[in-house]
């Protein structure tokens, strides 16, 4: 009893302490939004097997952001931009090129080639460069806030809106094709929507760790629940808490938030491995 | 009523023809089971049924209509199944995917729907797969699941594209027999592609033989015979019967598979080859 009363006085004081700093605050609501989004969107695409997909959106984005730096436009405008192009045309082109990781591999090279190019050119080179690869959530302002939430509500809702179709050509192409679920227009609406959700997520850790938040989390949540919604529950929760997590260790230690995340969410993808591995060993599965 | 009116039509794929000037008609309630070497049109024909390709010539009519893509009178168990390798979805979240999967919103499921899952699930006596995830099912136990999904929302037309393949012989003989049970007392039409004729021959009652960009539908007698299979094949058939089997023959080689046919022997579990079925 004393213990517990000890650990809440000293989990209050933790709080107090790091509240009592305006950047914080921001830095929690930013993250929570980013985690979220990243969350529900990433368990999609680890669902779909589309991750080096996201993972090459984002750096896309790179050149997109140090290009809108270029022209003197805000980073996340030039990220939003050029995700979404890229994420459109992906779909577009259908399995032949967002499945490919080859194709994949060269356009992602090919884009950080031209994010630094960009940033050849562009003069407050370092700080720039840095809080874009790695992100830079304690500078986070008010106004960043709003435009992640306002975000983050439109890249839901649309999400909400292709769910279900989305779920049965994930699940079930052949059938979903029969069935006349529209599969171009499903994956493309899909890709844009992961843009979006990259563009937020590499406003808190940067366009190389997207995947802290929008992989880790939903491969853990997987192991963890076979479900449909509990399954998007837990991805969505690992994610904010790994992220709200990894900004207090950040706030103690002084490390990098962005390191203290990736460090959380390659814990728990390792720890839900160790769990479901003692449920018993997978049958064998012969293909089909 | 006849459920699918095929008038001369002609169907391609890629260019390629694959049924030639084709007409048969099949009736309501009938078990249709549709046999050939690979190539010969079985998915292709099912997929004009379903709507996904149009007749190059002639016409198909389902229903007494053109057929429209997602027409929910039709089950469809489609033979390339992707199920992803580290999918971990439970069984009962996958098959509720394809439970108006087409429409647009959150996959929110009403009380009767999960109702029919579970009752079609008790049907065809897949109930313990509901709550395993499918990166753990055997390929059998896959078939079993898409079959009970195929049986959802009460089609009046089953289209079940090569059924049996990955099942053991044992699973093969329960799959026949839940789909001759569920469809006579629904009195649902079945497609049945297969590549064994014999685990067939007590529940089908015409054969839909495809082969050589042609398709002869007919009783077993009338199809399954030297002169018919010989035209289908583009070669010399052989066609013997004993012991109730029927033994398909090209100069000595089987065409059929006769092995492990009214095999009661429960042990076996390996994958079935079907390779000297490609030409």
């Amino acid at each position: 009893m004393i213990m517990v009363m000890a650990t809440t006085t000293i989990m209050g004081t933790i709080i107090t302490d790091m509240f009592a700093y305006e950047f914080m605050t921001n830095a929690f609501a930013a993250s929570g939004i980013a985690a979220l989004v990243s969350g529900i969107v990433g368990y999609f695409l680890v669902m779909r097997g589309q991750t080096f997909a996201g993972h090459a959106l984002s750096h896309i984005g790179f050149a997109g952001a140090t290009g809108a730096g270029l022209i003197g436009l805000a980073p996340l405008w030039g990220l939003l931009v050029f995700t979404l192009a890229a994420g459109i045309a992906m779909g577009a082109l259908g399995e032949r090129i967002s499945n490919r990781d080859v194709a994949i591999g060269v356009i992602l090279a090919l884009a950080l080639g031209f994010g630094l190019l960009f940033l050849h050119y562009y003069t407050s080179f370092a700080t720039q460069a840095t809080a874009l690869l790695f992100g830079n959530v304690l500078a986070v302002d008010h106004s960043m806030i709003v435009t992640l939430a306002v975000l983050g509500v439109i890249t839901l809702a649309a999400l909400a809106a292709i769910m279900r179709p989305l779920i049965f050509a994930t699940l079930q192409p052949e059938l979903a094709e029969a069935k006349g679920v529209p599969m171009r227009f499903v994956s493309t609406a899909f890709l844009a929507i992961v843009a979006l959700a990259v563009s937020q997520c590499a406003q808190i850790v940067g366009v190389l760790l997207v995947f802290t938040l929008m992989v880790g989390p939903p491969a853990a949540a997987q192991r963890l629940t076979t479900g449909l919604w509990s399954g998007l529950v837990a991805s969505a929760a690992l994610a904010l808490a790994e992220a709200w997590l990894g900004l207090t260790i950040a706030f103690y230690t002084d490390w990098p938030v962005s390191f203290s995340i990736a460090a959380l969410s390659a814990l728990i993808y390792f720890a839900s491995l160790m769990t479901s591995t003692q449920m018993g060993p997978a049958q064998a599965t012969p293909a089909p | 009523m006849s459920i699918i009116t095929v008038d001369q039509a002609t169907l391609q794929v890629g260019g390629r023809t694959v049924l030639d000037d084709v007409s048969f008609k099949i009736e309501a309630g009938e078990f249709i089971g549709v046999l050939g070497p690979n190539g010969a049109g079985k998915t292709t024909l099912m997929r004009a049924i379903l709507g996904l390709l149009s007749p190059e010539r002639g016409s198909l009519k389902v229903f007494g209509r053109t057929p429209e893509r997602g027409n929910p009178e039709i089950g469809y168990l489609p033979q390339v199944r992707t199920v992803l390798p580290d999918l971990r979805v439970r069984g009962r979240d996958f098959i509720a995917s394809s439970l108006f999967g087409e429409r647009w919103g959150l996959p929110l499921q009403s009380q009767l729907d999960g109702d029919a899952i579970e009752a079609t699930l008790e049907a065809i006596g897949a109930r313990d797969l509901a709550a395993r995830p499918l990166s753990e099912m055997s390929g059998g136990e896959r078939q079993r699941l898409l079959l009970a999904q195929a049986l959802i929302g009460d089609p009046k037309l089953l289209l079940l594209d090569e059924p049996l393949i990955s099942l053991d012989a044992r699973h093969q003989e329960v799959a026949i027999d839940v789909v001759r049970t569920v469809c006579r007392e629904r009195k649902i039409t079945v497609l049945f592609s297969a590549h064994e004729l014999n685990q067939l021959l007590g529940t089908l009652d015409r054969v839909l033989y495809l082969g050589n960009r042609q398709a002869v539908l007919g009783t077993v007698d009338e199809v399954v015979n030297t002169p018919v299979l010989s035209r289908l094949y583009g070669t010399e058939i052989q066609v013997f019967r004993a012991g109730g089997h029927i033994f398909v023959m090209s100069r000595g080689r089987d065409m059929e598979r006769v092995d492990h046919v009214h095999d009661h022997d429960h042990g076996h579990g390996h994958n079935h080859d079907h390779g000297h079925h490609h030409h």
